[in-house]
């Protein structure tokens, strides 16, 4: 098993003309991930690397049977594109686009409340299943099939741990960026929740940065709901107060969102943290020796 | 996005929030005259992008023209150095002239989006006029919140909760809520990310009045308000931040040690801060170089390094996704090309075309510490920027 997608997941791409978006559809097929169908308004009924374009969400899902969508529409137009995949009845989004006002990302959050739509990202690289499906933007060959959930606020950093985690020859059964918007779909509790639940992860790798409150939350969560073995890394720990670093959501202000605080939350909870970023996989490694030495 | 205080007030009048009376000033000849003008007491506030300038002597009260002008030659010109500033300060280009107002209670009221609740909330205080995290951390019950649904808008009972909260009296409780449903028709419309009034006074004749104010604007929305992108000043800004934003290097910031990173993503960008830190280093700039599509950006951010002088080590930690090593190695190599850089320069490639990049490299002659590893890296890095390797 893994999370929210596998083999029986069929992506539809909005936004798969544009050259960001018919690269990584392109590195995803290749990657063994079903794009059944891509939606470009205007030039629905023509075909881009094999894959059939709609003009709406709705009629690719309808000719198609699509149950997850990528987004790669620009920042301006991403959250009507957003509303367009929740209101086609897709059960996950997984939006890539980076730069999405926030008072935008406010009016997503209002219409996707009730509704059973996943949302994940935006500002996220997505998320792969190794083995299974890729929806995202991450090298493919660089994961392993096995069982460590990974969940993260940062792409890059992800890459970087699954490399480690790979090079000591421990699979992941799914990795996720949830993205480093302030307001993101999906957080690190609802990750959790599903690793919890997924018969095949064994324990999860978290990567937390500065700014905001989600890791304390997830910390709250571990302490009280998690049995799986958590590891955790935060970064930023050197970033200067008052400053976004990169990412729209890694922002220390004033005293809150300080990557000390959240280290902390996290160790009192239970979570193993790594030192340092450089040793996220070989403390995964000692996490799993404990679990083999126990009786 | 930042603006100025002056700015800030100019748009708070214009959504109907009271302001004081007053006007901004270039030159102590113009402060004398605004001042004036305005008749009586008249406050001069140093418009900087930085808090704390009371106590820092970027505010001052003339009770004459001739006096204003004397305090505005004070600070024009000068640069204010305050707890939020770096020790060089910011520089005072204007001074904001304002008719003085007799203070009778010094309030606080703010909006921001709550990223918990996914909701713009507004925070409302009886303890005005000091810090309000300050505030939260004292006496947290004194700090009042509404929260604001986006299909209703800011409604009168919740200015009412908050009027009442804050001991205000009833003839007053009308132009607060008032005042507090226009805060968020501009926190609204012009996509602020932080909409501030700190003091909010009644005055002694019992008015409510924007005695200071700042906004802050969401980046990601610029595109759509052109007209408060324009009020941005660079001249508050680094100016070696400025710089890399103009060779198109964005997400730099500069930091206070001595080595140049350049990494992909800014989640790595952290990290490598964090390692070279850890190795006992200190990295001169944070810097997410993004997806490089082409080598521009590669030597743009080469010639940033070059141009700051505390930078002793250059440190390159590229994990390739979907920015591309080879693409990286060949901006190294130009930059070489075109400038005469002799820092010492580490450099870790991996990921996407990794092979490429390594062999561009090797071919190309230029001098560099290969590291193998993230922590390596920063290692090496430390140890290059203190002259032990090259």
């Amino acid at each position: 098993m893994s999370i929210l997608i596998d083999k029986k997941t069929r992506l539809l791409v909005q936004g798969i003309t544009g050259g960001e978006g018919s690269f990584h559809t392109q590195r995803c097929i290749e990657y063994g991930t079903k794009v059944v169908a891509g939606v470009t308004p205007g030039k629905g009924g023509s075909q881009i690397l094999g894959v059939p374009i709609f003009n709406t969400v709705e009629s690719a899902v309808e000719k198609t049977g699509a149950n997850a969508s990528m987004i790669f529409v620009p920042a301006a137009f991403a959250a009507d594109a957003i509303l367009e995949a929740v209101d086609a009845g897709l059960p996950l989004v997984v939006c890539i686009t980076e730069g999405i006002p926030v008072s935008d990302m406010v009016m997503v959050h209002d219409y996707l409340e009730g509704k059973p739509t996943r949302l994940i990202g935006p500002n996220c690289p997505g998320l792969i299943s190794p083995g299974k499906c890729k929806a995202g933007l991450m090298a493919g060959e660089i994961h392993l099939s096995g069982n460590i959930g990974v969940v993260s606020r940062s792409g890059t950093l992800t890459y970087e741990t699954v490399a480690q985690l790979t090079g000591l020859g421990i699979g992941q059964s799914t990795c996720v960026g949830i993205g480093g918007d302030p307001l993101p779909g999906t957080t690190f509790v609802d990750i959790l929740k599903l690793f919890q639940k997924d018969r095949e992860t064994k324990a999860v790798v978290l990567i937390g940065e500065i700014g905001g409150t989600a890791e304390q939350e997830a910390a709250e969560f571990i302490k009280k709901k998690m049995t799986k073995s958590v590891v955790a890394f935060v970064a930023g720990a050197t970033a200067p107060p008052g400053r976004r670093m990169g990412h729209a959501g890694a922002i220390i202000s004033g005293s809150s969102g300080r990557a000390q605080d959240k280290i902390a939350a996290l160790a009192t909870a239970g979570a193993t943290i790594s030192p340092s970023p450089a040793k996220i996989g070989l403390t995964v490694q000692k996490v799993m020796k404990k679990w083999n030495a126990a009786p | 996005m930042k603006i100025h205080e002056y700015q800030a007030k100019a748009l708070l009048s214009e959504f109907g929030i009271p302001v004081p009376k007053g006007a901004v000033a270039s030159t102590p000849a113009e402060a004398r005259k605004i001042a004036a003008e305005l008749g009586g007491k008249v406050a001069i506030k140093a418009q900087v992008y930085a808090g704390g300038r009371g106590k820092a002597g970027g505010i001052k009260i003339a009770n004459s023209p001739e006096e204003a002008e004397k305090l505005a030659a004070r600070m024009l010109g000068t640069r204010l150095v305050t707890h939020q500033t770096t020790p060089e300060g910011v520089p005072v280009s204007k001074v904001l002239m304002e008719k003085a107002v007799n203070v009778q209670r010094e309030l606080y009221l703010s909006i921001i989006v709550a990223t918990a609740s996914r909701m713009p909330v507004m925070m409302a205080s009886e303890a005005g006029g000091m810090d309000i995290e300050e505030v939260a951390r004292i006496s947290p019950e004194k700090i009042l919140l509404e929260y604001i649904d986006r299909s209703t808008g800011f409604q009168t009972f919740q200015g009412r909760k908050l009027s009442y909260g804050m001991n205000l009296s009833p003839d007053q409780i009308r132009p607060a809520t008032s005042l507090m449903a226009n805060l968020y028709k501009l926190f609204q419309a012009k996509d602020c990310s932080l909409a501030e009034i700190n003091p909010l006074v009644v005055t002694t004749e019992g008015e409510i009045i924007a005695l200071d104010a700042k906004l802050n604007f969401d980046d990601n929305a610029l595109f759509r308000h052109r007209d408060v992108e324009q009020l941005h000043d660079v001249e508050q800004e680094d100016p070696l931040e400025v710089k890399a934003n103009n060779l198109g290097v964005k997400n730099y910031i500069k930091m206070d040690g001595n080595i140049g990173c350049m990494v992909n993503g800014a989640g790595l960008a952290m990290a490598v801060m964090d390692l070279i830190t850890q190795a006992g280093g200190s990295p001169a700039n944070f810097l997410d170089i993004g997806t490089v599509n082409n080598t521009d950006r590669v030597v743009a951010a080469f010639k940033v390094f070059t141009t700051d002088p505390s930078v002793k080590a250059i440190l390159v930690n590229i994990f390739g996704g979907i920015a591309r090593v080879d693409v990286i190695a060949l901006g190294i190599v130009e930059a070489h090309q075109q400038m005469d850089i002799r820092l010492p320069l580490v450099v870790r490639l991996a990921g996407t075309n990794v092979d490429e990049g390594k062999s561009i490299l090797a071919a190309s002659g230029i001098k560099f510490i290969e590291a193998t590893s993230f922590d390596d890296a920063a290692r090496k890095a430390v140890a290059a920027a203190k002259g032990d390797i090259n």
